[in-house]
């Protein structure tokens, strides 16, 4: 079991080949295709089937029918699922037959109203896109990014004050500024777990979960006090100025905006990045081997450094994106955990930006329809999380999915580049 | 554990050490009377009720002439910190850096309390019922990390077993089948933990991530779909304080040491059990030596794996117990993440008491008077907002960290699955 290759002699080899995903395979693409894909669409069905018996288990009508009989129940149980999954699927992709109507009869309320499920399910994507990537470049690079959260909190912070507090600029230079505002403000948080992870050796969990609590009293406090609307009573910033929201598409209710476009833009550089230049070929190398890249050359205090601040940059993004494009001010409850939830789903990813982009989309659509879920069929909207929690042991322990599903053992097992070291980060 | 002991050593009398605590000592000297001592008029009286509030005594209170108080201790302070600079206190230094560190939060409140009068007793009794949950995740972290696995799902752990507490306690009609369930869940989260860190080789901080986001996941929907609406199920009560006869009527100690419930008390017994168990016997060695170096202790016999499996289930238990502090022993209801992050903080008071039971009781101390103490500076009037004294907490934890303070000694194979050949 450890054959590890820390013994061999030539470490460039090594190095290659690791970055290369072990010796070249000989499998056409497709096949590696459908390989790749396989554990994520097997583990995002069990964790919806994990889900389904949660939701049956705690449903009334469930217990209500046992008392007739067991098969009943069983029925109940089945009515119950199959009500909330559909509303979960009409509320995130749209009804079908309303989508039809509603092109027949040309009424353009209409027409927008039942598109904009599938718009939305794409606009809540958006903050995840940004999220995951900054873990997933995070996790390529050897470093942990649990602070996004707290990350997209601050980048969030500069984002609104640059929208609120700079006026008279047209919007073509206002918005790229308030964009870079965020993404400097999810940097500087991310720099300093960075630094004293290159410098001192201060593991960058520890220091990010700090980082996190850090930011949300550095926003409570702002929002209490020097950011605070001056007319308002509630912890909520001012509304910033037109010149620096992102434009949307379509009139109201759809509310998709610019900012998703933004994210696809950004996967696509953070793609270019990694795999396309020296610098991330460094990156990469020490997330994979950092005694085989500092044999090579490479400085480990330079790209540590780095990858926090882009990973943390990147989560600023998030925060500028729903500040800028959505909300339009900064108010206390304005993330509802993505950047915890950017862990699991950098994960379904496998770190890779393509991965990641789907991923994101897979749970923004879940989040849309399960507000609608919550509406129709009274289950909680927190059912998600523990979908996500699901769908993540899964990913993260793929042999129980091989064991579920008798599936074989790859030969060569290509388990994604999750590097972390203890405490030490030694 | 020679080396380690002697490394240690070498550590704690380091010249460079030396020196940055002798300037530590001199700023904290010159803190206090900059900060403090500079601004406050002479002639003010700083008054300190000895007594918590609800409790009859005739204790006097405390009376202190603010200006010459903050005097003493900034003079105190700068002669410590002058003596440490020329010759050191070598191995003393910690206890030393405790009191000035003392001295210096000790002449904010006589500063911030001056002309006024605060009840010390009662601050300190809320410091020591809010470092109860910070303490007892911080043990869960140590019985985890001693044997090598990392556990960072302390929060989540927390969180499930003070949910399960309230509801199986509100069914129940009984607090001890609640703390029960507390405990009980808390272990099957552990198990989980293991199992997946263990056998799974997943990486132990994705185990813990996941059971954090599932525990969040699951504590609000069930807290969502039946404890909000079910008021019948969201009220099991709470374990009442109750006195300790004759250590309870020592003057001033007494009401803030011997006048709490069960989860105080409890946690005293397992801070010393703990203590003892790890460093003074056969049980603890072993566990030691499988965080330390897991193939040294496999080849002396040790069963690595059942001792993980042991620890990590013990420290799951532990973490029950502490997140059925917050429904049973304190609010008598469960609110959506109502443990807020101790869990976390609990994991860095653990890092700061350098993996030991009782540093990291004094971590948790700390951590629980700056959260006591900022609900206690508004009504005092000081200008400083509570949001930074609530960081104060993760700031000195990164600075620990750091290594600026000295490096903690955390096991070396800590982390790190391990693989039988």
């Amino acid at each position: 079991m450890s054959d590890k290759p820390t013994e061999k002699p030539d470490a460039g080899k090594v190095l290659l080949e690791e970055l290369n995903g072990g010796p070249p395979s000989h499998l056409p693409l497709s096949r590696r295709i459908g390989r790749t894909l396989l554990i994520p669409a097997l583990a995002v069905f069990s964790g919806l089937v994990l889900g389904a018996i949660l939701i049956a288990f705690t449903s009334q009508s469930v217990y209500s029918a046992w008392s007739i009989s067991p098969w009943e129940a069983v029925k109940a149980g089945i009515n119950e699922v199959r009500l909330a999954y559909g509303a979960l699927f009409a509320g995130s992709i749209g009804d079908p037959a309303r989508i039809l109507d509603a092109l027949r009869s040309g009424d353009s309320l209409e027409v927008r109203r039942a598109f904009n499920p599938i718009l939305e399910s794409l606009t809540a994507s958006t903050p995840y896109i940004f999220g995951s990537l900054a873990v997933a470049l995070g996790f390529r690079s050897g470093v942990f990014n649990i602070g996004v959260e707290g990350q997209i909190f601050i980048g969030a912070i500069f984002s609104a004050f640059v929208g609120y507090a700079v006026t008279g600029l047209p919007a073509i230079i206002h918005i790229p500024l308030a964009l870079l505002a965020g993404a400097l403000g999810g940097a500087i948080w991310g720099f300093i777990p960075g630094w004293l992870k290159a410098k001192t050796g201060g593991h960058e969990v520890i220091n990010t979960i700090m980082m996190n609590y850090i930011a949300f009293r550095l926003s409570d406090w702002l929002l209490s006090g020097p950011m605070k609307r001056p007319d308002s009573f509630n912890p909520v910033s001012p509304t910033i100025q037109p010149s620096a929201m992102l434009p949307r598409f379509f009139q109201s209710p759809i509310r998709f905006h610019l900012g998703f476009f933004i994210a696809l833009a950004t996967a696509w550089l953070v793609y270019w990045l990694l795999f396309r230049t020296r610098w991330g070929f460094d990156l990469r190398s020490v997330g994979i081997n950092p005694r085989a890249a500092r044999y090579a050359g490479m400085s480990i205090v330079t790209v540590t450094i780095m990858a926090m601040s882009l990973s943390g940059g990147l989560a600023g993004l998030a925060g500028a994106n729903e500040v800028l494009g959505l909300n339009h001010n900064l108010a206390m409850a304005f993330s509802s955990g993505y950047g915890f939830d950017s862990i699991a789903l950098a994960l379904l990813g496998k770190n890779h930006p393509v991965g990641v982009i789907l991923a994101s989309l897979l749970f923004g659509t879940l989040r849309t329809g399960a507000t609608r879920m919550q509406v129709v069929a009274q289950i909680p909207i927190d059912i998600i999380t523990v979908l996500q929690a699901f769908i993540l042991i899964f990913i993260a322990a793929p042999a129980i999915i091989r064991t579920i599903y008798r599936l074989r053992t790859p030969e060569t097992e290509e388990e994604e580049g999750v590097t972390i070291r203890g405490w030490g980060g030694g | 554990m020679a080396t380690t002991s002697l490394r240690r050593e070498i550590e704690v009398t380091s010249p460079t050490r030396q020196r940055v605590m002798g300037i530590l000592f001199l700023l904290l000297a010159a803190g206090i009377w900059l900060l403090f001592g500079r601004g406050t008029e002479g002639g003010l009286t700083t008054t300190f009720n000895l007594v918590p509030g609800g409790i009859d005594s005739n204790l006097p209170d405390w009376k202190l002439p603010t200006l010459a108080t903050l005097n003493v201790l900034a003079m105190f302070s700068a002669f410590v910190g002058g003596v440490q600079l020329v010759r050191g206190f070598g191995r003393r230094t910690n206890l030393i850096l405790a009191f000035v560190s003392g001295f210096f939060i000790f002449g904010f409140l006589t500063w911030a309390a001056a002309g006024n009068s605060l009840n010390l007793a009662g601050l300190l009794n809320t410091t020591l019922s809010k470092s109860v949950p910070i303490t007892l995740g911080a043990l869960s972290g140590v019985l985890c990390e001693r044997a090598g696995v990392v556990n960072i799902a302390i929060e989540g752990m927390m969180l499930a077993a003070a949910m399960m507490a309230s509801l199986v306690g509100s069914i129940s009609g009984s607090l001890w089948i609640g703390l029960l369930a507390g405990v009980l869940t808390g272990a099957l989260l552990g198990l989980v933990h293991a199992v997946l860190s263990i056998k799974y080789m997943t990486d132990q901080i994705i185990s813990g991530t996941v059971i954090n986001i599932f525990a969040g996941g699951i504590t609000a929907f069930v807290s969502a779909k039946f404890m909000q609406s079910v008021q019948s199920l969201n009220d099991p009560g709470i374990f009442k304080p109750f006195e300790i006869p004759l250590l309870g009527k020592i003057p001033v100690l007494g009401p803030i040491l011997f006048n709490n419930n069960l989860f105080v008390y409890a946690m005293f017994i397992f801070l010393i059990v703990l203590s003892v168990a790890l460093f003074s016997t056969r049980w603890g060695l072993r566990l030691r030596s499988v965080g330390e170096h897991p193939k040294a202790a496999d080849t002396l016999g040790i069963n690595v794996f059942r001792t993980r499996y042991m620890a990590v289930l013990l420290g799951g238990m532990m973490a029950g117990f502490a997140g059925a502090y917050f429904t049973v022993g304190s609010v008598g209801r469960f609110d959506e993440f109502m443990t807020a992050g101790r869990g976390f903080i609990g994991l860095a008071a653990m890092i700061f008491g350098n993996w030991t039971p009782f540093g990291s009781f004094g971590a948790s101390l700390l951590f629980g008077f700056a959260d006591s103490l900022a609900s206690k500076l508004a009504i005092l009037g000081v200008n400083i907002p509570s949001q930074f004294l609530g960081m104060a907490p993760y700031i000195a934890t990164m600075v620990v960290l750091a290594g600026v303070v000295g490096r903690g000694q955390m096991p070396a194979a800590d982390g790190q699955p391990y693989v039988k050949e």
